[in-house]
C-alpha cells in the first residue's frame, strides 16, 4: 500500500439502532462492519456486491453523510487534510466542495424547475465558490464542455433531455466544484448498454484528465472490470476481497466472487453452464451468520467456517482475501464463461 | 402452428402534440413453448408491443387498420384487436396470457396478502373452490421455490426479498395456466445472483409447463441464456430477428452489432467500449427512411433516408431490415470508416 492515500477508513463501521428488545436490551444493524478501505489520488476504485452488502453506506459514511459509529476515516489531498469522525464547521463546509457524490438515477436527481445552467450552478452558489455571476457562468460553461453539453442546452430544462444526456448534467454539477474526490454510486445502472458506454467513457476521461479519486459503486461486475483501478468486493457490511483489478479478475481468492462472476449471464448462447450458481440470497444483516458471513451459501465451507471469522489477507501482490481457504482452492471461472460473442 | 401471431402492428398514441408513432409494421410468431426475446433500449416499442397484446395500453392508443394479434389455444382463435367487452378480455388477460414485470413491488397489492391474491386470480380465470385453489396457490409457491409455502401464503409482498417476490409473481402468473407468458424486464431489478436463479427456474417451468414466452430485456446476455429466437427493436421497429446464434454470432443489421460491441466484455478488459453514435431521435421526430439512417455508418444519402428497409431473409429465419445487409456486419464496418 502506498503512504498517502487519499481518503482511508481503518475499522470503519456504521451501525443503526433496531428499537428495543426485551429488557430494554437494544440491537443494532451493522451496515458496515469492520472495514478497511484506502483509494489513491487519481485511482478509479470500485466497490461491488449485492444489494444489502452495505456499498451505499459505506460510500456515504467516506462522504460524512452517514454516522460514523466506530473506526476513523482520514480524507488528505495535498491541500488539506480531515479526521472525519470529528468534522464539523468550516472544515465539514471545505470538505463537501472536494467531496461529491453523483447519483444513480439521473431522472430523480435533477429539479424539473431549474435549468440547466442553475444545476450546475448551484453547488457554486450554495458554497460561495465564485465572487460574481459572469465567474459563475464562466464555471458553469467550462464543465459542461468538459461533459460534452452543448451550451445552448444550459438554458432548458431537464424534461427535454434522454436519459445520457441528465446523467451528462448530474456529473458536470458533481463536478463543478472542482472535487478531489467523487463517490458514483450505480451511476450507469439505469442506462441503455450504449449510453452506458458512452457515460463510462466519459467518467474515465475526465477522472483522468481532473486526477479525481473515484469510488465507483455497482452491481456489475463487467462494467467495473472496464473503469476501474481497483475493486473491493463487499458482503454484509464486509469486505471479502480486494484487489488490482486485473488480479481479481484472473483469479478470483473469495468464493464469493467466484460465484457473481458464475452468476453473468454469457454472451455465448452455448457457453458451459458453471455449476456455481449461488443458491439463497443474502442474510438480513441484522442477523448475521457467526464465523465467515458468507458459509451459509458458500459450497466450500467446512466446520471451521461456522465458528471462526477469517480475516482479510494477503494471498498475493496487493490481493487481499477473507477466506480460511484463499490460498488452498481455485475457484476462478472457467475461461468460456466470459462474455464474448465468439 | 403459432401460438401468438402479430401482423403489421402499428400503435401511434394521440398526445398534446399529435400523434406519435410508438410501433410500426411489426409481425412476429410465438410458438408453444418458445422463448423469443425482445430487445432494444428504452423508448424502442417493447413494453407498448407486449401491452398490445393484452390489450393494456392507454385510452389514447390508436392501432392502425391493417394491425392483427391472433391468439390460437385449444379453445380457438382470438382476434385480440377485435375485442370488445371487458369480459371477453378477461379471456386473454390473466387468462390465456399472463404477465410478469420488472418491479414485482408494485404488482402485489400492499395491504392483501399474496395468497389471498393468487386465489383471488383462481377463483375469476378458473372453476376452482376456494379450498381448491389455496392448495393449488401453495403447490405454486412451492414449485418456484420458496420454502414453508404454506406459511408465506399468508404473508404480505413486503414481506418477501426482492427475489422471493419476484418468484411468487411467477408462480402468481403461472397459477392459471396460460398459454403464453409475457415477462417484461423480469431480472433487471434483481442481483445477478438472483438473476440466474429466476433464469433457471423459468427455464425449468418452460420445460414442465410448455407456454410461449415473450421475454423482454435491454439485456442480450440474458436474451442469449434464456430465448431461442430474438428479435431487435428500433424505433418501433424491428431490425433484426432469427435464431440467438444467428443474431449474437453474425449481426447483420449496424444497430445489433452496435449493442453487442457497447457491451463491456469480461474477457477482454482492455476493449475499448464503444457507443452507438449519436442520440437516439425523439419520437416527435421520426427519420424518413430506415429509422436507423441518423446514425448509421454506412447510410447513403438519397436511399437510406428515403425508403423503408424492408425486412429480407437471409436463410433460416435471419431476416434483416436493412437496404445493405449482405456482407457481414464486421466487414461493413471497416468499410464505413473508409
Amino acid at each position: 500500500m502506498s503512504q498517502d492515500p487519499l481518503i482511508a477508513a481503518r475499522d470503519l463501521t456504521v451501525s443503526y439502532p433496531l428499537g428495543r428488545g426485551l429488557l430494554g436490551s437494544r440491537s443494532k444493524l451493522n451496515a458496515v462492519d469492520g472495514v478497511s478501505i484506502s483509494i489513491q489520488r487519481g485511482q478509479f476504485f470500485g466497490l461491488v456486491g449485492e444489494s444489502g452488502s452495505g456499498k451505499t453506506t459505506l460510500g456515504r459514511a467516506l462522504l460524512k453523510a452517514a454516522p460514523i459509529s466506530a473506526g476513523t476515516i482520514a480524507y488528505r489531498d495535498g491541500e488539506r487534510s480531515f479526521d472525519l469522525t470529528s468534522l464539523k464547521g468550516a472544515d465539514l463546509k471545505d470538505y463537501r466542495k472536494r467531496a461529491q457524490l453523483i447519483f444513480q438515477d439521473p431522472y430523480a436527481a435533477l429539479s424539473p424547475r431549474m435549468t440547466v445552467r442553475d444545476i450546475i450552478a448551484e453547488p457554486l452558489e450554495v458554497m460561495s465558490l465564485t465572487k460574481s455571476r459572469a465567474e459563475t457562468d464562466e464555471r458553469v460553461r467550462e464543465i459542461a464542455a468538459k461533459c460534452r453539453l452543448n451550451l445552448e442546452h444550459l438554458r432548458r430544462f431537464p424534461h427535454a433531455f434522454s436519459g445520457g444526456q441528465r446523467q451528462r448534467i448530474s456529473i458536470a454539477r458533481a463536478l463543478v466544484s472542482g472535487p478531489r474526490f467523487v463517490v458514483a454510486d450505480e451511476s450507469v445502472a439505469a442506462l441503455d448498454v450504449s449510453i452506458q458506454a458512452d457515460v463510462l467513457n466519459l467518467l474515465k476521461q475526465i477522472q483522468a484528465d481532473m486526477g479525481i479519486g473515484f469510488l465507483f459503486i455497482s452491481h456489475d461486475l463487467s462494467v467495473v472490470a472496464h473503469v476501474c483501478d481497483a475493486v473491493a468486493v463487499m458482503y454484509l457490511g464486509q469486505i471479502v476481497e480486494v484487489a488490482p483489478t486485473r488480479s481479481l479478475f484472473a483469479r478470483p481468492r473469495h468464493p464469493y466472487t467466484s460465484a457473481l462472476f458464475s452468476a453473468i449471464p454469457a454472451l455465448d448462447p452455448d457457453a458451459p453452464k458453471t455449476a456455481e450458481k449461488l443458491e439463497g440470497e443474502i442474510p438480513s444483516p441484522a442477523n448475521p451468520p457467526a464465523g465467515c458471513k458468507f458459509h451459509t451459501r458458500c459450497r466450500f465451507a467446512q466446520d471451521a467456517c461456522k465458528t471462526s471469522v477469517p480475516a482479510l489477507r494477503e494471498v498475493a501482490p496487493g490481493h487481499r482475501a477473507a477466506c480460511h481457504f484463499a490460498a488452498d482452492f481455485d475457484f476462478s471461472r472457467p475461461a468460456a464463461s466470459a462474455r464474448s460473442p465468439r | 402452428m403459432s401460438l401468438m401471431s402479430v401482423r403489421d402492428l402499428s400503435i401511434r398514441f394521440r398526445t398534446d402534440e399529435g400523434l406519435v408513432t410508438a410501433v410500426e409494421d411489426l409481425s412476429f410468431d410465438i410458438a408453444p413453448g418458445e422463448v423469443l426475446g425482445l430487445v432494444g433500449e428504452s423508448g424502442s416499442g417493447k413494453s407498448v408491443t407486449a401491452k398490445a397484446l393484452m390489450r393494456l395500453n392507454a385510452d389514447n392508443a390508436v392501432y392502425g387498420p391493417a394491425s392483427q394479434i391472433r391468439l390460437t389455444t385449444e379453445a380457438g382463435v382470438t382476434d385480440v384487436l377485435a375485442l370488445k367487452r371487458e369480459r371477453d378480455m378477461e379471456q386473454v388477460r390473466g387468462g390465456a396470457v399472463s404477465m410478469i414485470f420488472q418491479e414485482p413491488m408494485a404488482s402485489f397489492a400492499p395491504a392483501i396478502t399474496v395468497g389471498e391474491q393468487m386465489v383471488e386470480q383462481l377463483l375469476i380465470h378458473t372453476r376452482m373452490s376456494k379450498a381448491q385453489a389455496k392448495a393449488h396457490a401453495i403447490d405454486m409457491l412451492d414449485r418456484v421455490g420458496i420454502p414453508a409455502p404454506d406459511k408465506r401464503f399468508d404473508q404480505f409482498a413486503f414481506e418477501f426479498s426482492g427475489g422471493m417476490r419476484q418468484r411468487a409473481m411467477i408462480a402468481m402468473a403461472l397459477s392459471t395456466s396460460p398459454n403464453l407468458l409475457i415477462a417484461d424486464e423480469p431480472t433487471t431489478a434483481l442481483d445477478v445472483t438472483i438473476q440466474a436463479q429466476v433464469i433457471d427456474l423459468m427455464k425449468d417451468l418452460v420445460a414442465e409447463f410448455g407456454m410461449g414466452i415473450l421475454f423482454i430485456t435491454h439485456d442480450l446476455g440474458v436474451i442469449a441464456q434464456t430465448a431461442d429466437r430474438v428479435a431487435v427493436m428500433y424505433l418501433g421497429r424491428i431490425v433484426e430477428t432469427g435464431s440467438v446464434r444467428q443474431v449474437i454470432r453474425d449481426p447483420r443489421h449496424l444497430y445489433t452489432r452496435g449493442l453487442i460491441e457497447a457491451l463491456p466484455k469480461l474477457d477482454d478488459l482492455d476493449a475499448a467500449l464503444t457507443p452507438i453514435p449519436g442520440d437516439i431521435p425523439s419520437p416527435l421526430n421520426r427519420p424518413s427512411g430506415c429509422v436507423f439512417h441518423t446514425r448509421c455508418g454506412i447510410a447513403r444519402a438519397g436511399h437510406c433516408d428515403r425508403e423503408v428497409p424492408p425486412s429480407r431473409d437471409f436463410g433460416e429465419g435471419h431476416a434483416v431490415a436493412c437496404h445493405y445487409a449482405e456482407a457481414p456486419a464486421a466487414t461493413r464496418r471497416e468499410g464505413a470508416g473508409a
